[in-house]
């Protein structure tokens, strides 16, 4: 299996109709996606790319049975979409856009926090379960279908860290961006939960960086949950506290949230940390070899 | 984005909360003038994005407008922790019985803002949050109800033992939340909160850092931009629609995606270089963000080499070649650059890099080693 994306999503683009969400919808289409509909209010009853667009969510979802969207429209518009998204009963939302106001997040997370609606993202690449689907922007080929489950906090480090795993053959489950912004929809304990429970996966890769302490907490659940190998690489040990560093989540404040620390916790639980993304691959086979851990009890959240 | 004080309460002012007579001046005369106006013995306050200004001298009293005059002319000009004070904000005193500290900011943990205070005003809450954490009380909003006033009140009254105070105090929450929510802010914070003699409750401090990400709907609270606290070449960098943080390294980079651009930084320092710079060229890169990108770099005089990191997905590798081209012809790097291009029309761009011979690398390893190599030279 994979994790949160799979041969049965249906994918709609909200969005469509823009340059982004149209590029990447035709990019989507040519890796196999599923994309069964596209969103644009005030365009329904056109085509883009022969997909569908409709006016609204809920038509799409009537007219089509979608169960996954992604989102590729304007900052101000986007908790819109996902809201909408949300109460049209899509079960996973793909949020891409960058820039969101953090305001704006944290009325969208505590709504869904009550509601059956998983988001990934905002600002981040997407999700891949290589040579099955893509709901995002990555580069289809540099991905391979394998056993190392990779998560990240950032884009284009993902596709460093993918490529040089394709590189020596290392395959991927599932390769999920949660997104550089201080309020994501899902973090990294949600998603080493489910890669826990996946039979596909033998081992996780964890790419995280500098801001915030969702990488200790993720230090903490491995501790506690999981039976799976994990490695890390963790961005940012030289940059200066005070300084937002491109993603909006990544900054050091009051000396909180420094790599230093992240790394720290990693290392005291037994996690291997790379360098360099080079060293990712070698760590992984390091742990693939050693004999599997006892399955340990995983707590169910959501 | 950081306000300054008077900037703040200038907000605070707006939203009814209680904050001291006082304006900004930029000379000694304008605070003579401002000080007469206030009529009775004043505070002068540097106004710069820094903390710790009492401690450096930047924050005096005045008991008459000649005074004021001549403690501005003091202020304005001088130098907090390498910031030029060119503002100062002329504001009437106060007595003081107690002072406390209410601050609201985004808690990336528990995902919701959260209202902190603490009877120990005055001081940085970053301070007591070390020392003593079992002194600050928090109370958690929850963004979609808002703030409610008998919570606010609750707050209030760990802080304060008089109901009085603890009421006018909870009704300060309340605007300040306002504020907070409203404006888009990631802080909003009073510290200190006076009560005088006389159990009047003042805001006598105001601080505000904008979400930048929100500063999209404030057209008017990017007014307040101060450019001269701004590092140039930050701002120069995000009119170019590039992310640029300056190092204190002779290694210039220059990398699309802002996770791939800290590891690349972090890479030149493993193998024992030092990076001149944070830059993410951003997504869908045109030619023309690559010269601006190189102009900024090449202001630095200490940077002795450039090093390309580029993973194309949406970026094409083939835009990022041809600006490298123009930057080349159009600026003649002092420096020499080495490249390393993977992805999208990764081989389009190789074509375009053989022909003006420049240096290239396969992997992101070998870019780093071989800038390092040639800032030796």
């Amino acid at each position: 299996m994979s994790i949160l994306v799979d041969k049965n999503s249906k994918v709609i683009v909200q969005g469509i109709t823009g340059r982004d969400g149209s590029f990447h919808t035709q990019q989507m289409l040519d890796y196999g996606t599923s994309v069964v509909g596209g969103v644009t209010p005030g365009k329904g009853n056109t085509k883009i790319h022969g997909v569908p667009v409709f006016n609204s969510v809920q038509e799409a979802v009537k007219k089509t049975a979608a169960n996954t969207s992604v989102i590729y429209v304007p900052a101000l518009y986007a908790t819109d979409a996902i809201y909408e998204a949300a109460e049209a009963g899509i079960s996973l939302v793909v949020c891409i856009t960058e820039g969101i106001p953090t305001n704006d997040m944290l009325k969208i997370y505590n709504f869904l926090k009550k509601n059956h609606t998983r988001l990934i993202g905002p600002n981040c690449p997407g999700v891949i379960t290589p040579e099955v689907t893509k709901v995002g922007i990555m580069p289809g080929q540099i991905h391979k279908k394998g056993n190392v489950g990779v998560v990240s906090r950032s884009g284009t480090l993902t596709y460093e860290v993918v490529w040089n795993l394709t590189l020596v053959n290392l395959g991927q489950s599932t390769c999920i961006g949660i997104g550089g912004d201080p309020i994501i929809g899902t973090n990294f304990i949600d998603t080493l939960e489910l890669f826990e429970k996946d039979s596909q996966t033998e081992a996780v890769v964890l790419i995280g960086e500098i801001g915030g302490t969702d990488e200790e907490d993720a230090a903490n659940f491995i501790k506690e949950n999981m039976s799976k190998p994990v490695v890390a690489f963790i961005a940012g040990r030289t940059a200066p506290e005070g300084k937002r560093m491109g993603h909006a989540g990544a900054i050091i404040s009051a000396g909180s949230g420094t790599a230093a620390e992240k790394i720290k916790a990693f290392q005291e639980i037994g996690v291997p940390v790379a360098d360099s993304p080079a060293q990712l691959p070698v760590l992984v086979k390091n742990v693939l070899e050693k004999p599997k851990k006892k399955k340990k009890k995983v707590l169910s959240k959501k | 984005m950081k306000l300054h004080e008077y900037q703040a309460k200038e907000i605070f002012a707006k939203y009814g909360i209680p904050v001291p007579l006082g304006e900004m001046a930029a000379t000694p005369q304008q605070a003579s003038e401002i000080a007469n106006k206030i009529g009775k013995p004043v505070m002068i306050k540097a106004q710069v994005h820094v903390g710790g200004r009492g401690k450096a001298g930047g924050i005096k009293k005045a008991s008459n407008a000649w005074e004021a005059n001549k403690i501005a002319s003091q202020i304005l000009g001088m130098e907090i922790k390498g910031l030029k004070v060119k503002k100062v904000l002329v504001t009437e005193q106060k007595q003081i019985k107690s002072e406390a500290y209410f601050g609201i900011i985004v808690d990336r943990k528990s995902k919701k803002p959260v209202i902190m205070a603490s009877a120990f005003g005055g001081v940085d809450i970053e301070d007591i949050a070390k020392k003593t954490p079992d002194l600050i009380y928090k109370l958690e909003v929850d963004p979609i109800m808002g703030i409610f006033l008998f919570k606010a009140r609750d707050l209030a009254s760990k802080i304060y033992n008089d109901p009085a105070i603890a009421g006018k105090t909870a009704n300060i929450l309340m605007k300040l939340y306002r504020v907070f929510w409203e404006n888009d802010c990631s802080l909003a914070e009073i510290n200190p909160l006076v009560v005088t003699n006389e159990n009047e409750v003042w805001a006598l401090d105001a601080k505000i850092v904008l979400d930048d990400n929100g500063l999209i709907r404030h057209p008017e609270l990017e007014n307040l931009r101060d450019l001269d606290e701004e590092e140039k070449d930050e701002m120069e960098a995000k009119a170019n629609g590039l992310s640029f943080v300056k190092m204190d390294g002779d290694i210039g980079c220059v990398v699309n995606g802002a996770g791939l651009a800290m590891a690349t930084m972090d890479l030149v320092k493993h193998f024992g270089g030092n990076p001149a710079n944070f830059l993410d060229v951003g997504g869908s890169s045109s030619p023309d963000k690559v010269v601006a990108a190189l102009k900024i770099i090449l202001k630095e005089p200490k940077v002795k080499a450039i090093l390309f990191n580029i993973f194309g997905g949406i970026t094409r590798c083939d835009d990022i070649a041809n600006g490298i081209v123009t930057a080349t012809q159009e600026l003649k790097p002092r420096v020499p650059i080495v490249v390393r291009l993977v992805g999208t029309n990764e081989e389009k761009a190789r074509k375009i890099l053989e022909g003006i011979k420049m240096p290239t690398a396969n992997s992101m390893e070998e870019v780093v080693k071989k800038a390092i190599e040639l800032s030796r030279k």
